[in-house]
């Protein structure tokens, strides 16, 4: 256990005590224990935060610098986060139960590369020359949005912290950062090294606390120009009624997801099977693209199932820290409590279990690998985002089928296909209503690639060009000219 | 001053009312009588008479739209032609607005007080000329091939949202309604317009044409309603993809929270403004007084960027106010038929009485009265140009959006001060700056925080040119390219790659 460094709110470029003086406690998944006591941030600690941005923003140097000046911080910064990788990736791990080998290969330098990909941006930001009827000059400048107001979820709290921060940066906002409750740590651990790396006091300002607290104050602060959030549909919804109700704040929200992933006759059974089993394991089933519905197309459905139980029964769990596991604990007791009884749900509506249905035999929130067959749609195992190792599978006949029911979801983030046949990826691709189409892969995440849902999954986009211009204000100038030799 | 006859010197135009050919709501291509059989009466604001009765749709009746558009967009041919089969199409409606201008601008004009002129050769062009625009657009949208870090090839698909709402405002009825549905059109996006209940005569029309071109049923829906039955009905609908709105602050709210409550559909909103007028010493006096009147009395004031806030530079300030207030006290106002007059009447009593409350205000709060100041007459809802000065930005006529002819006059000694002053509002939608000096037009251009500025201009739209609020008016781009993107859902599609020769 190492020594937690960073345990008070960011404001301001100090660390300081909440306003209240209250503190949270962050256990540790594997066994329920405390692994640290970290400030309690609310209202009145969103205000003084909100105060700093602000004059961070109208006032300082920040978003008056040049976008390739931004870029040498977060270069920095990218540097000092890669110095202290096992560190980062350590704090995850105890605060997440996330599994300690992936951390340090996978989930902190993706935080590096996220941060460099945007200050490479920060220097391309243009606007356009425009094409007027009559003798006009116009042009759009691409102006920072001002303050933002980023709420995160607890299952990816690096990649998450950079997801929203970097094309922030970037742009030349401000920033208020409310981590979860649960997954504090790596992001206070950040803020110190934002402010080593040079990010100007007010800059980034992280509020640790609670989402009825801290994060509503952020959602509803009349001076926050704009909010991005990542989360449960249903907080979604609050977010974007209180950003209504207080100034009209434009949010962008990550919602939650019932993706689908189409497996048809032509595909490799080894590697499908592979891919199905991970894409509802991956991350423990805490990713909001997990593909919780597999649609198999009859013809290899029987070999399939033989191949993916036999994966499943064999899938390692354990100790997060230990290089051989595959799954570590969900993160908290009500995610545990929940998977169960969404389990429970699905044996009695009367569903055949296939394999796992149970905690795993070991101290901590431990679920068994789950999967579920003889499903029908209108099951809740079937709508809901259940968010845990919990599969439901199903058989399918025709493409047509496949399509509709993997339409038939209010959500709408992602899905997965896996065929050698380009007719039928064009055609399913196309026809699949969700943000991120995945063929023969899945998780293929890139910095330069749009991330984001339609229907209930929400609205905005995160990485590639879309994720910055969220921070971003369109700006139209208009001169009237004369004797222009062209229009 | 008569009602009929304003201040122009002849007597205007006895046009006959029109026969009101489109009264019904366009659902599925057809015109239907309302669910409930009910109907509401639209007016003409020159003399308060009812113009026609026209159906009122309720929540049954958007319903009833929304299965239209969800089979149009799901299973007909529109999202399914190509972009170029749906710009003939588009172009084909955009004729035909042409050939009925006179018709078209009668309505307008009856219906909401405009000017007849000004509708006949400026707002019912426009409304075709965007559809034109986005026409061309259509057959061009493209997504991004992107530049992985691993073996993959990634690109992103631009669709077409779906079945969007569009619930629009009475003060431009065809400039908003080709505003909002040319983009989505073009896009292959299905819709339901719900027109402002002042103002639905040319909506109907307008769909009366659109089936004409060739838009096939479902693909655009009018609803002719209430906002807070059938507007909110849109707003809260399960089925609905996207709401687009151009309209006041307050309801702007209620829609994204309704929005919110309901499916979390992607909501853009136009709303309400403050717009100040920057004019600095080196201005032209004559041009700055003549723009700056324009600035608020354009559309009877009833404009979401109307410059309503004036600085103007110490230095010419005196001569300014001599020239302002004379050209405002020879602005003529009155029958908008007559082509001598430059403001109609106020849309509605409502709007009237509102504005009027405001000046009482003003005069309270102990601002000077420079000119005008009430109304004119005793029918229809007309109003004297009215500019108050010895103004405090905190007083109502500085801080709220009046929609009137009403102007708060200030006097300002900087550029810096003229920079902090026009921020010191919620708003942020349109400003205008005077001054022949480059370094004074890039500095405040960049400083002052409103999606449009105009610079030795005012009301300078185009089609091309993206316009849109920050702050309190608003998130979302009307216009330009960046409208049509309201109206596609990006997608992101990822395949591993082998042996590529390049990354």
């Amino acid at each position: 256990m190492p020594t937690i460094k960073f345990t008070k709110l960011f404001i301001n470029g100090e660390f300081v005590d909440s306003v209240s003086g209250k503190t949270i406690e962050t256990t540790d998944p594997r066994n329920g224990e405390v692994i640290a006591k970290v400030a309690e941030g609310g209202k009145e600690d969103v205000d003084l935060a909100v105060k700093a941005a602000r004059a961070a923003f109208d006032h300082g140097p920040w978003p008056r610098m040049s976008g390739f000046e931004r870029a040498r911080i977060m270069m920095k910064f990218a540097d000092l986060i890669e110095e202290n990788l096992e560190e980062l990736a350590t704090l995850d791990s105890l605060d997440a139960g996330k599994l300690f080998s992936l951390g340090k290969a996978i989930d902190i330098p993706g935080v590096i590369s996220c941060l460099r990909y945007y200050a490479g941006a920060a220097d391309k930001i243009h606007g356009r020359t425009l094409k007027m009827s009559r003798e006009f000059q116009a042009y759009t400048l691409l102006e920072p949005i001002g303050v933002v107001g980023s709420i995160i979820p607890w299952n990816f709290p690096s990649t998450m912290f950079f997801i929203k921060a970097s094309p922030a940066l970037a742009a030349g906002c401000t920033v208020v950062m409310k981590p979860a409750e649960q997954t504090p740590l790596s992001a206070l651990y950040y803020a110190h090294l934002a402010k080593m790396a040079g990010v100007p006091d007010g800059v980034l300002n992280v509020i640790t606390g609670f989402g009825p607290t801290a994060g509503a104050a952020i959602s509803s602060h009349m001076d926050i120009d704009m909010v991005s959030f990542t989360g449960s549909t249903e907080v979604g919804r609050e977010i974007m009624k209180a950003a209504a109700t207080s100034n009209l704040k434009p949010v962008a929200l990550e919602l939650g997801g019932k993706s689908p992933l189409l497996i048809f006759d032509d595909a490799d059974i080894d590697m499908a099977s592979d891919l199905a089993l991970l894409g509802v394991l991956y991350n423990k089933g805490e990713i909001c693209v997990a593909g919780s519905r597999v649609f198999v197309q009859e013809g290899i459905y029987d070999e399939f199932v033989k191949k993916l139980v036999e994966k499943a029964k064999a899938w390692p769990i354990g100790d997060p820290f230990d290089p051989q596991v595959r799954q570590g604990p969900q993160i908290d007791k009500a995610q545990f409590d929940k998977i169960l009884r969404y389990i429970e749900h699905g044996m009695r509506e009367g569903a055949t279990l296939l394999t796992g249905g149970k905690p795993a035999e070991r101290q901590g929130y431990y679920i068994e690998p789950t999967i579920f067959t003889d499903v029908k749609e209108d099951m809740l195992i079937v709508k809901d985002e259940i968010f845990g190792p919990v599969m439901a599978l199903m058989k399918f006949k025709t493409i047509e089928e496949a399509i509709k029911s993997a339409n038939n979801t209010r959500y709408g983030l992602a899905a997965g296909i896996v065929t050698k046949s380009l007719d039928v990826a064009n055609t399913v691709s196309r026809s699949i209503r969700a943000g991120t189409i995945w063929i023969n892969c899945y998780f293929a995440f890139g910095d330069d690639c749009p991330f984001g849902g339609c229907k209930m999954s929400g609205f905005g986009k995160d990485h590639g060009s879309e994720g910055l211009h969220k921070y971003l204000h369109t700006k139209s100038v208009v001169t009237p000219i004369y004797n222009s030799p062209w229009l | 001053m008569g009602s009929d006859c304003g201040n122009s010197k002849e007597c205007p135009l006895k046009t006959n009312t029109p026969t009101i050919k489109f009264t019904k709501l366009f659902i599925n291509g057809e015109f239907v009588d309302s669910v409930s059989g009910r109907t509401f009466e639209t007016k003409d604001p020159r003399n308060g008479e009812v113009i026609a009765k026209v159906a009122e749709g309720n929540r049954e009746d958007v319903d009833l739209a929304v299965k239209a558009a969800r089979a149009a967009f799901d299973h007909g041919p529109w999202p399914r032609l190509s972009g170029f089969e749906r710009a003939k199409i588009m172009l084909k409606f955009a004729d035909l607005i042409d050939q009925n201008i006179e018709e078209l601008a009668t309505l307008e004009t009856l219906d909401a007080g405009k000017l007849f002129s000004w509708n006949k050769n400026a707002d019912i062009p426009g409304g075709a000329n965007t559809l034109r625009y986005y026409a061309g657009a259509a057959d061009k949208i493209h997504g991004d091939v992107l530049k992985m870090s691993r073996e993959l090839q990634a690109y992103t698909l631009l669709e077409p949202i779906g079945v969007v709402g569009h619930i629009i405002p009475w003060n431009f009825p065809c400039t908003m309604f080709f505003m909002k549905t040319s983009p989505a059109l073009a896009a292959g996006c299905t819709m339901i317009v719900k027109p402002a209940e002042q103002t639905p005569l040319t909506a109907l029309y307008f769909a009366h044409l659109a089936k004409l071109a060739g838009i096939p049923e479902g693909v655009l829906n009018v609803v002719t309603g209430f906002g807070r039955t059938a507007g909110a009905a849109i707003s809260s609908h399960m089925d609905i993809d996207m709401v687009s709105f151009t309209g006041s602050t307050d309801v702007g709210r209620e829609i994204m929270k309704a929005s919110a409550a309901s499916n979390l559909k992607t909501v853009s909103l136009e709303l309400g403004g403050k717009s100040p007028l920057v004019i600095f010493d080196d201005a032209d006096i004559d041009m700055a007084s003549s723009l700056a009147l324009q600035g608020i009395l354009f559309n009877k004031g009833e404009i979401c960027v109307a410059g309503s806030r004036v600085y103007v530079q110490e230095g010419i300030y005196d001569e300014f106010v001599k020239k302002l207030v004379k050209k405002a006290k020879d602005w003529v106002v009155g029958d908008p038929f007559d082509p001598q007059v430059r403001q109609g009447p106020q849309v509605d009593k409502a709007q009237f009485d509102k504005i009027l409350s405001y000046i009482e205000h003003g005069k309270r709060e102990g601002a000077t009265l420079l000119t005008g100041g009430k109304a004119i007459g005793n029918r229809g809802y007309y109003i004297e140009p009215t500019i108050f000065t010895d103004v405090k930005e905190d007083m109502l006529i500085v801080k709220d959006e009046i929609f009137g002819p009403v102007m708060a006059l200030m006097k300002f000694k900087t550029i810096e001060e003229a920079i902090t002053r026009a921020n010191d509002t919620k708003y942020g939608l349109a400003a205008g700056i005077v001054t022949k000096d480059l370094n004074v037009a890039n500095t405040v251009s960049r400083s002052i925080r409103a999606g449009i500025i105009w610079i030795n201009c005012y009301f300078a739209f185009d089609r091309d040119c993206p316009y849109g609020g920050y702050k309190m008016s608003g998130f979302g781009r009307d216009f330009g390219l960046d409208a049509l993107h309201k109206y596609l859902q990006v997608k992101s599609v990822v395949t591993p790659i082998y042996n590529s020769p390049w990354l």
